[in-house]
C-alpha cells in the first residue's frame, strides 16, 4: 500500500501486537490463552506487515527455508519431548512422574514441561498461519 | 412470562441455533463458490458455541485456581474448551483447503458461479 | 416465489429446533447437565498433579497431550494439501504433456 498514514502507524503497531502475542503465549500456564491464541497473535502480526509492505519484502523477513524450520522443527520438538518422558519413566509424555522439576504454585516456571509445550504449539500456529498466506497469494509470473 | 423467563434462560442455545440456520441457507441459496465456504465455516462456528454453552454454570468462575484463596469456588466445566480448541483448528484446515481448489476451479473454467460451471460441463459432455 | 417457499421451509426448521431447546434444562449449579464425574477429579486434582493454576491448559497439556500432538499433525497436513493443488510438480505436468 502506498498510503504514508498506513505505513506509518503499521511501523509503530506491529512489535506491540507481536509483544502481546509471546507474551500470551509465555504465561499460558498462569492466565488464560495458551499457545493457540498466542500463536494466533503472532501471525496476524506477520500478515499485517504482509498486507502493508508487499509480498517481496515479506518473502525476504520470512523465506521459504524459515518456515520449512519452523513446521517441520515444532513436531519434532514435541515428539523429543515424549521420548524424553519414555527415557525418564517409562510412558510418553509425562509430566511430573517422570522428574520434570514442578516448582511452586503461581510462578513463571511452574509445570514441568508444560510451558516448553505451548511455546512449541505457539510457534507451529504462527508458521503455519503465514504460510498458507504467502502460497495463496502468490500469482503466476 | 413463564415463557419470556424461559427464553431467556435459553438464549444461549436459541443463538447458536439462529447461526446454525442462517449458515445452512447461505449454502442452499446462493450459487457463488466462496458465498458457500463461508456458510459451511458459519455453521461450524455455530455447533462450537452450542457445544460451549452446555458446559456453562450459572454464577461460575472462570476455571483458574487462585492459589492463596479459598478452596469452595464453583467453576465452569473446562472441559468442553479444551476439545473445542481442536475443532477450531480442523475447520480452519478444510476451509483453506477448499479455498485452494476454488483457485483450480477458477483457472479451469474461468468463472466460479456454480450453474456456469454446471452449464460449461454439460457442453464439454456433449462435444466429446 | 421459490425463495419465499426455501425460506418458509428455514423458518419452520428453526421453530422445530427452537422447541426441542427449550426442553433442555439450563445450567442451575454444580448438580446440573455439565458436571460428570470426570470434570470433578479435573477440577479437584489438576493444582497438585500438575502444578499449574489454569485448568484448561493443564487438561491440553498433560492429561491429554497426545490429542495435541494429532492436532500440530492437521496443521502440518493442511500446508501439505494446500501446497499440493497450488504448486503441482513440474515433472508431472510436463510428463502429461508428451503424453
Amino acid at each position: 500500500m502506498n498510503d504514508i498514514i498506513v505505513r506509518s502507524i503499521t511501523r509503530i503497531v506491529i512489535p506491540f501486537v507481536m509483544l502481546y502475542g509471546i507474551y500470551i503465549v509465555l504465561h499460558g500456564h498462569i492466565s488464560p490463552g495458551g499457545g493457540f491464541s498466542g500463536g494466533a497473535l503472532v501471525g496476524s502480526s506477520l500478515i499485517l506487515y504482509t498486507l502493508v509492505f508487499g509480498v517481496d519484502k515479506a518473502r525476504k523477513k520470512f523465506s521459504h527455508r524459515v518456515s520449512e524450520i519452523a513446521e517441520s522443527g515444532g513436531i519434532l520438538l514435541y515428539l523429543f519431548v515424549g521420548a524424553l518422558g519414555i527415557i525418564l519413566s517409562g510412558s510418553f509424555l509425562s509430566n511430573q512422574s517422570a522428574g520434570f522439576p514442578m516448582g511452586e504454585l503461581g510462578s513463571l516456571l511452574s509445570g514441568g514441561v508444560i510451558p516448553i509445550l505451548m511455546i512449541v504449539i505457539g510457534i507451529k500456529v504462527a508458521s503455519t498461519m503465514i504460510s498458507l498466506f504467502h502460497i495463496l497469494i502468490e500469482e503466476e509470473k | 412470562m413463564e415463557l419470556l423467563k424461559d427464553v431467556l434462560d435459553h438464549i444461549n442455545f436459541i443463538g447458536a441455533v439462529a447461526l446454525f440456520v442462517i449458515g445452512l441457507y447461505t449454502v442452499v441459496t446462493h450459487s457463488n463458490l466462496i458465498k458457500r465456504i463461508l456458510g459451511i465455516n458459519i455453521m461450524g462456528t455455530a455447533i462450537f458455541f452450542f457445544f460451549i454453552a452446555v458446559g456453562n454454570v450459572l454464577e461460575g468462575a472462570p476455571p483458574l485456581i487462585d492459589p492463596d484463596g479459598n478452596s469452595e469456588v464453583v467453576f465452569i466445566n473446562p472441559l468442553p474448551s479444551v476439545l473445542i480448541l481442536t475443532g477450531i483448528v480442523v475447520v480452519v484446515s478444510i476451509t483453506v483447503y477448499s479455498l485452494s481448489l476454488v483457485v483450480r476451479i477458477y483457472e479451469t473454467y474461468g468463472t466460479i458461479d456454480q450453474k456456469e460451471i454446471a452449464a460449461i460441463q454439460k457442453g464439454e459432455d456433449y462435444s466429446d | 416465489m421459490k425463495k419465499k417457499f426455501i425460506a418458509s421451509i428455514f423458518i419452520l426448521l428453526f421453530v422445530v429446533l427452537v422447541y426441542s431447546i427449550m426442553q433442555m434444562p439450563a445450567g442451575v449449579g454444580v448438580d446440573s447437565l455439565a458436571y460428570s464425574e470426570s470434570t470433578e477429579y479435573y477440577i479437584e486434582n489438576a493444582a497438585s498433579e500438575t502444578g499449574v493454576t489454569n485448568i484448561v491448559a493443564a487438561i491440553l497439556t498433560d492429561y491429554r497431550a497426545f490429542d495435541t500432538l494429532g492436532e500440530t499433525i492437521v496443521l502440518f497436513t493442511s500446508i501439505v494439501a494446500v501446497v499440493s493443488v497450488l504448486r503441482p510438480d513440474k515433472k508431472y505436468e510436463e510428463g502429461e504433456r508428451h503424453e
